[in-house]
């Protein structure tokens, strides 16, 4: 099953290094890792997806927590909270595709973030299952690059 | 001494430092990235420097140090090969959970990641091998550092932290600052053990018809050996011990059932098959222990205790995991127990059936030498007092079954990582914590030539240190595997062209040494070497050269299918 891990770790050189060894180590699957400062400098906020059974997530939950540099460590999967992914994308562009591309991107609530002759790029945010479904729709039109964030994820508030 | 707010520079700062943390002995070998460290060194006293031979051996020192006294060991060393020397002491050292810190010069922070000279990333290299590693960039940052280093190497479940130093960082100044305490908020370790476990715990020990104590090196390194004695005493529990567990319960008492696993007793695996409840306490399920883990202790209610919470439900689900220090542990236990508990002595008379069905044993003739007669004769005349070191081979298997461990802190070997190299070393290092105590050294022709420089090291500062070389003329070990497991084929194991004379070359070092071949010769050079303390003896024992440890588990079998002797006969010496 996949889980979503929120990590906060010390801000400092390494920290992100220590993580992902540690994954590649024991052998965890890594989908993908996200980070950022969050709003004390000290600390960094890293946003995990990984797969496993229970058995599996829990030692990964405990192998984060050994690493020194983490300070606190909580698997998001089971409580109640936002998960959010950018993706950019840059699209071939012509007259006849023009409009169709166009209203697709009101679908998504997407942004066009620059535009040229022959290709457009756009960005959408949303969760990683609305990121796969607006990859999937827009791809008949010609995908020429596509760049996707990972996922971050936060606890919904009280 | 210096005081606070004293302007230092780096290398006075990081002697001030070990001053502070009690540091007694440095193993280390200089280069250009300490040259300023060596040169403070010069006028310090207080410290003593012992001076290596190659720096795979500073750390296995360092290990064999803090393993005999419970101390954290000293390490330094130089940049890029001098670091990368330390590799496998330091994996060592963290695959056995051994309080040791590594300090390495580095090249000037400017030129770092330019591959400059002698630039290795030591922190990336050592980074999966370490508990925690830092990189010193500001000599303000330096002493906080060291002093986090030494917390964190002995703090909760032990292990080795690398500390790497620029050049211009130990020659840099500031007003010195010792910060009396550390918090490292991202390491906080379980002491105290929760008390509804602990209340569950004792509540399935006295229900248990068939209850076995399942022991690791946690209990000595808990100091809990009085404990665990007390617990497996008054409630009639008998123990086993993993390697690094051995000396934690009197390996003498009935109770004591030695070491389980792969070369352990016959009975201690038969307990392990048939408990109804295993109390394991400071151990963490390795594969040598386990064998095949569907058929370990199917039948057993199992009660985990551990420092590191990822050690519980690693390698095997257990039904009561107990994170915390095993002291706590066993001390809660004792106060949380009935008076009350099931009668046990069916479950003794069963062990003592499997102990008389397949005894340790081995023959004893006139004109040759056994490695167990060896082993079981130093036991007796140390009356089981040593401090043991062994290397990795059959020789330390067969320490295990016929030294009789009394005491903790009573055997040094390399359990996780079977680092062949590793005994003279730590038997080194050993000797330089401990002077009220015989040390012994068990160790193979093959292992022994892998730290061979070493023995400079021991002549040098007069170790009294009594090297028995179980000179098989093999790599004794891998044999056996050739023989049980690969048809045979004896690729690369024989080394009965190519060994040395050992006499001759323990002599050309300036080792007092002895030779011997048969029982009688063999109670004599013990003798000689127990009594021998001017420096080092080795007692070159020519040992029968084909023989087999057993009993044995075939890796990954499972440990109720244990091969008790020789398959093949026409093969035996
Ligand atoms: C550094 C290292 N290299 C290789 C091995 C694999 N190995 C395990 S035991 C052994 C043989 C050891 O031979 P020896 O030191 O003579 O001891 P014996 O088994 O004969 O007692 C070898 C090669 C190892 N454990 N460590
Ligand atoms: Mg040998």
């Amino acid at each position: 099953m996949k889980h979503i891990i929120s990590v906060l770790v010390e801000n400092r050189f390494g920290s992100l290094n220590r993580v992902a060894a540690m994954f590649s180590a024991r052998g965890f699957n890594l989908e993908s890792i996200s980070i950022g400062e969050t709003e004390d400098p000290e600390i960094s906020r890293m946003t995990i997806v990984t797969r496993g059974d229970d058995q599996i997530i829990n030692q990964v939950l405990k192998q984060l927590n050994r690493l020194i540099d983490t300070i606190k460590v909580t698997d998001l999967t089971r409580q109640p909270h936002v998960e959010r992914e950018l993706l950019l994308m840059t699209l071939k562009l012509s007259k006849t595709t023009q409009h169709e591309i166009f209203e697709l991107i009101n679908v998504f609530k997407g942004k066009v973030v620059d535009i040229k002759q022959k290709s457009i790029t756009i960005e959408v945010i949303g969760s990683p299952d609305k990121i796969n479904t607006s990859i999937d729709i827009f791809k008949p039109y010609g995908i020429k690059e596509l760049a996707r964030s990972g996922v971050v994820a936060i606890h919904r508030g009280e | 001494m210096h005081t606070t707010g004293q302007i230092l520079n780096g290398s006075e700062i990081f002697f001030e430092c070990l001053r502070r943390e009690n540091v007694e002995y440095i193993f280390g070998y200089p280069g250009g990235s300490l040259l300023k460290v060596y040169e403070t060194l010069h006028d310090v006293e207080d410290i003593r420097h012992i001076l290596v031979r190659h720096e795979q051996g500073a750390t296995h020192m360092a290990e064999g140090y803090a393993r005999a006294t419970g101390k954290p060991g000293v390490v330094l060393v130089t940049s890029g090969p001098g670091a990368t020397n330390t590799v496998t002491g330091i994996a060592n050292a963290y695959m056995d959970s051994s309080p040791i810190v590594v300090f390495t010069g580095q090249v000037p922070s400017s030129l770092i990641g330019n591959d400059a000279f002698q630039e290795a990333d030591i922190v990336g290299i050592t980074r999966p091998i370490t508990k925690h590693n830092f990189l010193v960039k500001d000599v303000k940052e330096l002493a906080i550092t060291i002093r986090k280093a030494f917390y964190l190497a002995t703090t909760g479940r032990p292990g080795p932290v690398v500390v790497d130093m620029p050049k211009d960082v130990l020659a840099a100044t500031c007003a010195f600052e010792w910060p009396e305490t550390v918090e490292i908020r991202g390491f906080k370790p379980t002491f105290k053990c929760h008390k509804n476990q602990i209340e569950k715990a004792a509540h399935k020990i006295a229900k248990a018809k068939r209850p076995l104590l399942y022991v690791g090196g946690g209990v000595i390194t808990a100091e809990a050996s009085e404990e665990l004695r007390t617990l497996a005493i008054k409630y009639n529990i008998p123990v086993t011990m993993t390697l690094q567990g051995l000396g934690s319960f009197p390996g003498n008492h009935p109770l004591s059932m030695g070491m389980l696993g792969m070369h352990g007793t016959y009975w201690a695996n038969q307990a392990v098959n048939n408990c109804d409840l295993l109390i394991a306490v400071g151990a963490r399920f390795d594969d040598r222990v386990t064998g095949k883990i569907d058929a370990f202790a199917t039948q057993a209610y199992k009660i985990h205790n551990d420092i590191d919470p990822t050690n519980v439900d690693k390698n095997i689900k257990v039904d009561l995991p107990v994170v915390g220090d095993s002291k706590d542990f066993l001390a809660s236990l004792l106060e949380e127990m009935p008076e009350k508990t099931e009668d046990r002595e069916p479950w003794l008379a069963d062990i003592q059936k499997w102990r008389k069905k397949c005894p340790l044993s081995y023959t004893i003739e006139p004109d040759s030498l056994k490695t167990e007669f060896v082993i079981e004769e130093v036991s007796k005349q140390t009356a089981g007092n040593a401090v043991v070191v062994t290397d990795v081979g059959q020789h330390q298997m067969w320490t295990t079954q016929f030294y009789t461990f009394l005491n903790p802190r009573s055997i040094i070997s390399s359990g996780g990582l079977g680092t062949m190299g590793y005994g003279l070393p730590a038997a080194i290092g050993a000797a330089f914590g401990v002077t009220d105590r015989p040390i012994i050294l068990f160790c193979g022709d093959g292992g022994f030539m892998m730290n061979i420089q070493e023995l400079v090291t021991a002549v040098y500062s007069r170790i009294p240190i009594k090297i028995f070389l179980i000179n098989n003329s093999y790599l004794g070990m891998v044999r056996q595997w050739q023989e049980l497991f690969h048809k045979e084929k004896y690729s690369f194991t024989d080394l009965g062209d190519s060994n040395p004379d050992f006499v001759k070359l323990a002599e050309a070092f300036g080792c007092k040494a002895l030779m011997a071949d048969n029982p009688e010769n063999a109670k004599e050079a013990i003798k000689i070497a127990l009594d021998y303390n001017e420096g080092p003896v080795l007692v070159d024992c020519r040992v029968v050269r084909k023989d087999m440890v057993f009993p044995m588990v075939p890796a990954g079998g499972a440990i109720s299918d244990m091969l008790l002797a020789r398959l093949n006969p026409k093969t035996m010496v």
